[in-house]
């Protein structure tokens, strides 16, 4: 166990290597950087300017200086300041990965709780009417752009008043809330959200959890149990959720990255303050530090995210060890 | 499929005698309902972006401020005048009351008939044709807003038609520029081996184990601002294709380990020929059908693609229109809620997307020998 979580986390290092190194090619070949929109300002004096580029090293156009240069004090842990908010990186990210965690985190329990129920009603139904409904609402869910799909809620909200149409929680009241308070009011928020990114992961699972419950059923020893005169319920929700539901989990950890794909579309269009929106400000800025710490800690969330899902298909199904 | 036909009948099991596996796969596609609703309306789709100029009453950057979000007028369109007498299709004329809330009255002394073939602004079909003459319009001062007015006054629905040029066809574009890219790697990967396989691989795995978005934005960072739009469209779809050949080749690649194990290969290798001349010629082209439905599935990510980019503001930039930048106006609560409308490019991504999906499923079964009987 010990050893497999260790070379599993030994495994992401060249990734991070990669990754990063393309990121900071790409930012240095970019023309400009992040000191062209104060040499606008005349208040700003020169000096600063050229003691702000020998410090960056910004004056240096060669990839793998400037690469080199981010990576050792990098991996002595110091992943400097931001530049547009002079502040250590991290305690920028902290906050903003905590949010998108919270986002993706519960899209991903709603899609779950949504699909597996309904890809095994549609199995169970198959070719009937509740299967063709749910394969519809599926390809709704597929097809629908989250971009769209997040206005649709936002026109929703503002219409209704049933749901605030953006931000994370209520900026006036937030400090004279009790913590009961702040709670809900942070649910009431991530509710429209977490609906609009869950769903297009539903549609995958949904379809997913179709065919492998149809694979399932057909599968001697549900004859079996259907032989000994076990009823309908039981025979699918005791015998045959459990070996459907292991081929999901690993489709869990593959969907990551379109999860938090979808997540930079949904925080932008709900105001919501997570890791997406701040990457694209810091990048429309050329704020180096921030998009390269914001890189990083985004592959870290990935590699972390598919080692759960390796470790939960141990967890429940017995036929898989993790040595 | 997800289960919109039913059981196979009996008459459709027994196999006919001398059908191509190509007449096969078209019987299979034009039976699958769902499948040529998706051809039907993607044909529309794709015509009427390219008759955009004729089918829109005016160009895409004709504003009229005085006219800001004015509403839809659809279903403003009368058959019967004050009289109660029927005449040809008119619309009343609406003057602003208020410019800060965008309201507008409608003046029933003011009637307006909608006529055909009009003359308006100058636009070209596939820069060949140039005509000014418009399918249909209204006489000045009115103007015909069908699906409404955005800030500038600009029409919702000619916009959407000149904006379909571009988000459509940048399906097309980038789906060709990636599967090329997409059958060349993985030809090459698989049938050399070694060491351009396993560089070749490592890009892909890289490529997809990041979060797409993320990787187009920082792309996007090198191409710096202040392009014309021509400039932007040749950049999106390098962009997108640059991240879409990966799955493709991926696959491709593990299709051509197995082929070039052939009969066919060995005589073809007997004979001279060169390596790419046997990848090209005698083993790509057993793909075909797994190409052609991989395609399909994924013109959307293209599709969706220039959306995002050009919603987040990085894409294709105003005045010219696409469905992504139209939806960027609508980034707002209180436009939202006062101007819906403004979400209707919304629902022809939507369709177009939905429609490539029906058709891509669709070509899938008919493609699958299992179907295939």
């Amino acid at each position: 166990m010990r050893t497999f979580l260790i070379r599993r986390l030994l495994a992401a290092i060249p990734l991070i290597i990669v990754v990063s190194f393309i990121t900071k090619a790409l930012l240095v070949m970019s023309p400009g950087n992040y000191l062209d929109n104060l040499r606008l300002n005349p208040t700003i004096s020169r000096d600063y300017l050229a003691a702000m580029e020998r410090l960056y090293h910004l004056d240096s156009n060669n990839i793998f200086e400037r690469y080199w240069y981010w990576l050792w004090p990098a991996l002595q842990g110091d992943f400097g300041y931001s530049f547009t908010k002079t502040m250590p990186v991290w305690t920028l990210i902290g906050e903003r990965v905590l949010n998108t965690l919270l986002l993706t985190g519960s899209a991903m329990a709603f899609s779950w709780t949504l699909a597996i129920p309904l890809g095994t009603l549609a199995a169970v139904y198959r070719n009937r009417w509740p299967d063709k409904l749910i394969g519809l609402l599926s390809f709704f869910g597929l097809s629908i752009p989250s971009v769209f799909f997040s206005l649709l809620m936002v026109l929703f909200a503002a219409k209704t008043g049933l749901f605030p149409p953006g931000g994370i929680h209520n900026q006036a009241l937030w400090t004279s809330m009790t913590a009961w308070e702040k709670l809900t009011d942070t649910l009431w928020h991530l509710a429209l959200p977490m609906i609009v990114l869950g769903t297009l992961g539903m549609a995958q699972y949904v379809r997913q959890m179709r065919s492998e419950m149809i694979e399932t059923l057909s599968q001697d020893y549900i004859r079996t149990a259907r032989a000994k005169g076990l009823s309908q319920v039981r025979v699918v929700c005791k015998h045959a959720l459990g070996n459907a539901i292991n081929p999901l989990v690993t489709l869990f950890g593959l969907s990551l990255a379109t999860l938090l794909s979808g997540a930079l579309l949904t925080e932008f269009v709900f105001g919501w303050p997570g890791l997406g929106t701040l990457i694209f400000d810091a990048l429309s800025a050329k704020d180096e530090p921030l998009v390269m710490a914001s890189v990083v800690m985004l592959v870290l969330m990935l590699v972390v995210g598919s080692l759960i899902a390796d470790l939960l298909l141990a967890a429940i199904d017995p036929r898989i060890r993790v040595e | 499929m997800i289960a919109l036909s039913g059981k196979p009948k009996a008459s459709e099991l027994v196999r006919p005698i001398g059908r191509t596996p190509r007449q096969l796969f078209w019987r299979s596609l034009r039976r699958n309902r769902t499948a040529m609703v998706g051809l039907y309306v993607l044909a529309l789709l794709y015509a009427s972006a390219l008759f955009a100029g004729f089918l829109a009453p005016y160009s895409y950057e004709n504003a009229v401020t005085e006219r800001s979000f004015h509403p839809p007028m659809l279903t403003a369109i009368r058959l019967l005048d004050e009289q109660g007498r029927l005449s040809r299709p008119f619309v009343y004329g609406t003057t602003q009351t208020d410019p800060q809330l965008a309201t507008y009255q409608v003046d029933k002394s003011r009637m307006y008939p909608i006529r055909y073939f009009v003359r308006g602004d100058s636009y070209h079909i596939l820069w060949i044709v140039k005509s000014n003459i418009h399918l249909f319009g209204v006489d000045a001062p009115a103007r015909i807003f069908l699906l409404g007015a955005d800030k500038f006054g600009q029409d919702e629905l000619s916009r959407i038609l000149y904006g379909g040029q571009i988000s459509l066809s940048i399906g097309i574009v980038g789906i060709i520029i990636s599967t090329i890219i997409g059958l060349l790697v993985g030809g090459a990967a698989g049938y050399f081996g070694g060491a351009v396989d396993f560089i070749s691989m490592r890009s892909v795995e890289v490529l997809l184990a990041l979060p797409g978005i993320y990787f187009i934005l920082i792309l996007r960072q090198l191409f710096g601002s202040g392009l014309s739009s021509t400039q932007m469209y040749i950049i999106i779809v390098i962009i997108l294709a640059f991240i879409g050949w990966a799955t493709e080749a991926r696959v491709i690649r593990g299709m051509v380990l197995s082929l070039k194990e052939n009969d066919y290969v060995v005589a073809a290798r007997a004979l001279g020929f060169t390596h790419w001349r046997i990848i090209i010629r005698h083993i790509l082209p057993n793909t075909l059908s797994f190409v052609i439905v991989t395609a399909t599935l994924s013109v959307p990510f293209y599709i969706l693609g220039e959306v995002a980019l050009s919603f987040l503001g990085v894409g294709i930039q105003e005045p010219e229109a696409s469905w992504g930048n139209m939806l960027t106006a609508a980034q707002n609560a209180r436009i939202l809620r006062d101007f819906p409308w403004m979400l209707i490019p919304g629902v022809f991504i939507f369709v177009a997307v939905m429609a490539w999906n029906f058709l891509g499923d669709g070509l899938r079964d008919a493609a699958d020998p299992r179907t295939l009987s």
